[in-house]
């Protein structure tokens, strides 16, 4: 403050003495650093394609354009070989997105039943989780993938066997075989009933809070909710005169030894590829969610839990209704890093030949030589899921911060 | 990153001394730094892989060999980065190595795109399948619906979708980075055949448990012609890689051997003279000496010496030599004429 004043009083005397100015001088410093660092981007640009230029590699992104020509075992979206490149990456960007949004959702739920399990009093659920956290979050993820992979995923039925769960379900080194849906006419009125009951829902739960102010009673949301999201779809798929049939895995156990087994094509096959790396992400990422979980719950004053009891609350209610809510404010930030890390880890699915993102562009990259662009594509599609999953998060953060009153 | 970070901090000035620092040619380069770094296959039998002692076999890592003779004289001066299938064109590229000896498939988009050029071809391969024999099969026609391993990042994927394709076969590909996890998926059966280039089959058989329950399927479904590579655009050093090939090829041609050139280097034969330095100023026309070509036949063999060492009929691999015998023996390696 002192050296700002001096700084204001001199400035109209010595040409330099502007730079006393402490906010002239932070506007100054940041104006330099901030053209320092384009400098620095340009020089990296410039020299990144004067040498590509040298050595002949051709740059740009037109190589997406291209026909792939290979193959690829799970597509989210149609694709055969002769597809282009943009479509092969695209593929993979799909896929990566599968196994990481359904990570986060397993490694969430686990991570929760954990974290809670191990503040447990009984003695042999808290040490049980404790084992879990130690022993997962020791080793490192990439000796998990292949544990998941190559040891537990091998102990089921080779390609000619299977083993059948609910008499629809089967199971085989192939991976899980299961119905696949095929949707006729009108299938669409099964759709719109989610949006419907989701309408119903909110108008639903606006009366009950009302409700429960005016009379203190809670109605039974749960079963509301779950009664709207399950019968409303069931009506319309009758209404609409069934437009959903089954197309069943079909299994054959004659024939000559290579056609035995799920014909392609038939049912959905879900790859042990798949369950191997989402398994090890989620079970990895759990441990480390557990211990977010626990630190959020400790944080919360005891006080509180005995006031709930005191006031007649269950175990149940209050650990949702009052140490959660509390608790929620010191996790959601850590929680956030492990959703980030999580997505950034399903990179490893090259390593179980899942064709995820890296998997796909590295073929890509290796095909075309277009090292430079296929590392920008990955670079931006992290970045891109990393912001957007902090921004999420942050705005979840915001809406569970202490207001002060 | 190391020369971003300099060229930022030193400034424009000295960014043309440091541009034309880095136009020196490699061959001058590896002089300078007194070996050669050399790119190889991290784990395939008979053509590079690195023993317990971290002692390296192979005929790509004797051909390393060869270059590192013709230029020092010494067979020794050459580091070994071993390199997957993905990792590889970059790090010749970026000039991780000076040069690529990794049973890497010639291909005219790798000519053309990837700013590489081929010195020519130390194995003519194909591609093939390896099934186990107990499913029944001798035709890779009667693949249709199977699933096939392989690895990422290499021309197999692409050949084996048009050969699927062609044939109007249906299969699934699953590709995995590293040769060791495509053989435990294939050995584990979640695939019912292993493809890559038929060399790479009979090495990465030896590795099953019992190689003797799976077989090589007859149908070779492409031209594999496996070479060194290097960068464009330096042709010194192209010419001395290129060379060394032919040198090795024409040294079996000559009947010259790692024990007998030195007897020979006497003979009256012409072509011997030229070969061995005596006559003619060959090895200086290229930057090197002119007993160049003695230097490696004399630390490394000629071709068929090195073949036979490490994938010939007498070695655990068991390959003939095919294609790759002498043009002049029912094979078609040829190599131009030192004169």
């Amino acid at each position: 403050m002192k050296s700002g004043r001096s700084g204001a009083v001199s400035a109209g005397r010595h040409p330099l003495a502007i730079f006393n100015n402490p906010t002239f001088r932070g506007v100054f410093f940041q104006l330099v650093f901030v053209a320092g660092l384009g400098w620095i981007v340009w020089d990296l640009i410039q020299n990144t394609a004067h040498n590509l230029q040298r050595a002949n590699i051709a740059a740009g992104y037109g190589f997406l354009e291209r026909t792939a020509g290979f193959g690829i075992i799970q597509t989210m979206v149609s694709y055969s070989e002769a597809s282009s490149y943009g479509r092969a990456v695209l593929v993979g960007l799909l896929n990566t997105l599968l196994v990481a949004g359904l990570g986060v959702v397993l490694a969430t739920i686990l991570g929760l039943i954990v974290g809670i399990a191990r503040l447990s009093s009984n003695w042999l659920v808290a040490q049980i989780a404790t084992a879990y956290v130690e022993i997962i979050r020791n080793i490192p993820l990439l000796l998990q993938l292949f544990f998941w992979y190559f040891a537990v995923l091998r102990s089921v039925p080779g390609m000619r066997e299977k083993w059948t769960l609910f008499g629809v379900f089967h199971l085989n080194i192939g991976g899980l075989h299961a119905p696949r849906p095929v949707f006729g006419d009108g299938a669409i009125w099964i759709l719109l009933a989610f949006p419907i009951a989701l309408g119903i829902a909110v108008f639903v739960s606006h009366r009950g809070k009302q409700r429960f102010e005016r009379t203190g009673r809670r109605p039974p949301l749960g079963w509301i909710y779950a009664g709207l999201f399950v019968l409303l779809p069931i009506a319309a798929f009758f209404l609409a005169g069934r437009p959903i049939a089954l197309d069943m895995p079909q299994f054959s156990e004659t024939g000559p030894l290579l056609k035995r087994g799920f014909k392609a094509g038939s049912g959905i096959t879900v790859i042990p590829e798949f369950f191997g790396l989402l398994l090890a992400l989620s079970i990895y990422t759990a441990a480390y969610i557990a211990e977010v979980v626990r630190g959020g719950i400790e944080a919360v004053n005891h006080g509180q839990t005995e006031a709930a009891y005191s006031i007649g609350l269950k175990r149940g209610q209050t650990l949702r209704l009052v140490v959660i809510p509390q608790a929620l404010r010191v996790i959601i930030p850590p929680l956030s890093n492990q959703y980030l890390n999580l997505t950034k880890n399903s990179s490893l699915a090259v390593a179980v030949a899942y064709p995820d993102l890296v998997s796909v562009g590295g073929t890509v990259l290796n095909q075309t030589g277009q090292a430079v662009e296929m590392v920008s594509i990955w670079m931006l599609f992290y970045l891109g899921m990393s912001i957007l999953t902090s921004l999420v998060m942050n705005y979840w953060n915001k809406r569970v911060a202490l207001v002060e009153r | 990153m190391k020369r971003f970070i300099a060229s930022a901090v030193i400034g424009a000035a000295l960014t043309a001394a440091s541009v034309s620092a880095a136009l020196a040619g490699t061959l001058d380069d590896v002089k300078a730094k007194g070996f050669v770094q050399c790119g190889v296959n991290p784990s395939l039998i008979g053509f590079g892989i690195a023993d317990e002692k971290g002692e390296w076999s192979g005929i790509d890592v004797d051909f390393c060999r060869a270059v590192a003779s013709a230029i020092f004289g010494d067979a020794t001066k050459v580091k070994f980065s071993p390199l997957n299938a993905k990792e590889r064109f970059t790090a010749l590229q970026s000039k991780e190595v000076d040069l690529l000896s990794r049973n890497t498939t010639w291909t005219m988009s790798r000519d053309s795109s990837l700013g590489l050029m081929f010195a020519g071809v130390m194995y003519y391969d194909g591609q093939g399948f390896m099934v186990r024999k107990d499913l029944g099969i001798s035709s890779a026609l009667e693949l249709s619906g199977a699933t096939v391993c392989t690895q990422t990042g290499t021309t197999t994927e692409l050949n084996l979708a048009d050969y699927f394709r062609s044939h109007n076969m249906e299969y699934k590909v699953l590709a995995f980075e590293k040769n060791e996890e495509v053989l435990k998926a294939y050995e584990d059966k979640r695939c019912e055949a292993y493809t890559t280039d038929a060399s790479g089959l009979y090495a990465e058989r030896l590795k099953l448990t019992s190689p003797d329950d799976h077989m090589i399927l007859p149908e070779i479904i492409s031209k594999e012609p496996l070479g060194p590579a290097v960068r464009q655009g330096d042709d010194p050093w192209f010419t001395v890689v290129k060379w060394t090939l032919f040198a090795l090829i024409n040294a079996e041609e000559l009947g010259l051997t790692k024990q007998n050139i030195d007897e020979k280097k006497t003979a009256d034969s012409p072509e011997i003279k030229r070969f061995v330095g005596v006559e003619g100023d060959f090895g200086t026309g290229i930057g090197l000496t002119n007993d160049w070509a003695y230097k490696i036949v004399k630390n490394v063999g000629n071709y068929g010496e090195i073949f036979d060492a490490n994938i010939g009929p007498s070695t655990k691999l068991g390959i003939a030599r095919g294609l790759n015998n002498l043009w002049s023996k029912g094979g078609i390696q040829y190599a131009p004429p030192i004169r």
